[in-house]
């Protein structure tokens, strides 16, 4: 490979990172927590379930939604109040969680993450007995 | 990153194009005394000219059509949205920034459109509101004669 190809190849590179998350946006969410799960929910409009991708590594739970704009880039707005673009953001969850049972659904522009609460930190009730 | 000749970098320009854009165009389209009391000023629009339409889209998350009331009378368009609350109980909120309740905007439409040929259409939290323009609005060539 030549010296010209290293560049070429790199320069590319270094666009497409810089563009994946050029226009991105943080989703509002609402967390709230049950006796056995967390539940998440937060405001992707105009995603699909495709382009929604969620992930759970290390205790971070990471949502990233790629949107793509809904008109040309040459549009002339006679009023522009918000931008589209993808929706990414990531949350620290310290409670326990059962990772292997996370679920998650998408209707009407919200996204919906069951995380159900590992077995150890439950609330249980303990008989007494005597 | 592309730096314009001022040195500032292009995103910021950007960001705060729509930051004049928003603050300026929030108090345009508020007539006083014509949201109901406790209605938010609410969802953001974007409006722009397709064709023979005029289009207006906003995000609407959780929305569902029947929350959604849309009309338009002497030219004005008006959009009522009423977001459900998931209140539920023996729940504890640790973060809570998705607005609920009603919500309300009017917005004067700056051409004649065809009352009779409006479609709204509702797709995964984006609504998007198509206003045929009248023949009167519509770009008519005119002819120059001389002689």
């Amino acid at each position: 490979m030549s010296n010209a190809d290293l560049t070429k190849t790199t320069a590319e590179q270094a666009r497409a990172e810089r563009t994946r998350c050029g226009r991105c946006y943080r989703p509002n969410v609402d967390i709230l927590e049950k006796p056995d799960e967390l539940l998440v929910l937060a405001d992707v409009p105009g995603a699909t379930s495709e382009t929604i991708d969620v992930k759970f590594e290390d205790g971070t739970l990471t949502i990233h939604a790629q949107v793509e704009p809904r008109q040309d880039a040459q549009t002339q707005y006679l009023l522009n109040e918000y931008g589209v673009g993808d929706f990414h953001r990531s949350f620290d969850v310290s409670e326990a969680v059962d990772a292997a049972k996370i679920t998650a659904e998408y209707a009407d522009g919200v996204l919906t993450l069951h995380l159900p609460k590992a077995e150890a930190v439950k609330p249980r009730v303990i008989k007494v007995q005597g | 990153m592309v730096r314009n000749m001022f040195g500032i970098p292009q995103p910021w320009q950007q960001f705060r194009r729509e930051m004049d854009r928003l603050v300026s165009n929030v108090f345009d389209y508020i007539p006083d005394g014509l949201l109901p009391a406790g209605a938010r000023s609410l969802p953001a629009l974007n409006v722009w000219e397709e064709g023979e339409a005029l289009k207006v889209e906003a995000e609407l998350p959780g929305v569902r059509p029947d929350d959604l009331e849309i009309s338009v009378v002497g030219g004005e368009l008006t959009l009522k949205v009423g977001r459900p609350d998931v209140e539920q109980a023996d729940v504890k909120y640790h973060r809570r920034e998705r607005s609920v309740g009603t919500f309300a905007r009017v917005l004067r439409l700056p051409i004649e459109v065809d009352v009779d040929r409006v479609q709204a259409d509702l797709r995964n939290g984006v609504l998007t509101i198509t206003l045929p323009k009248t023949e009167a609005a519509k770009p008519r060539k005119i002819n120059v004669t001389s002689g």
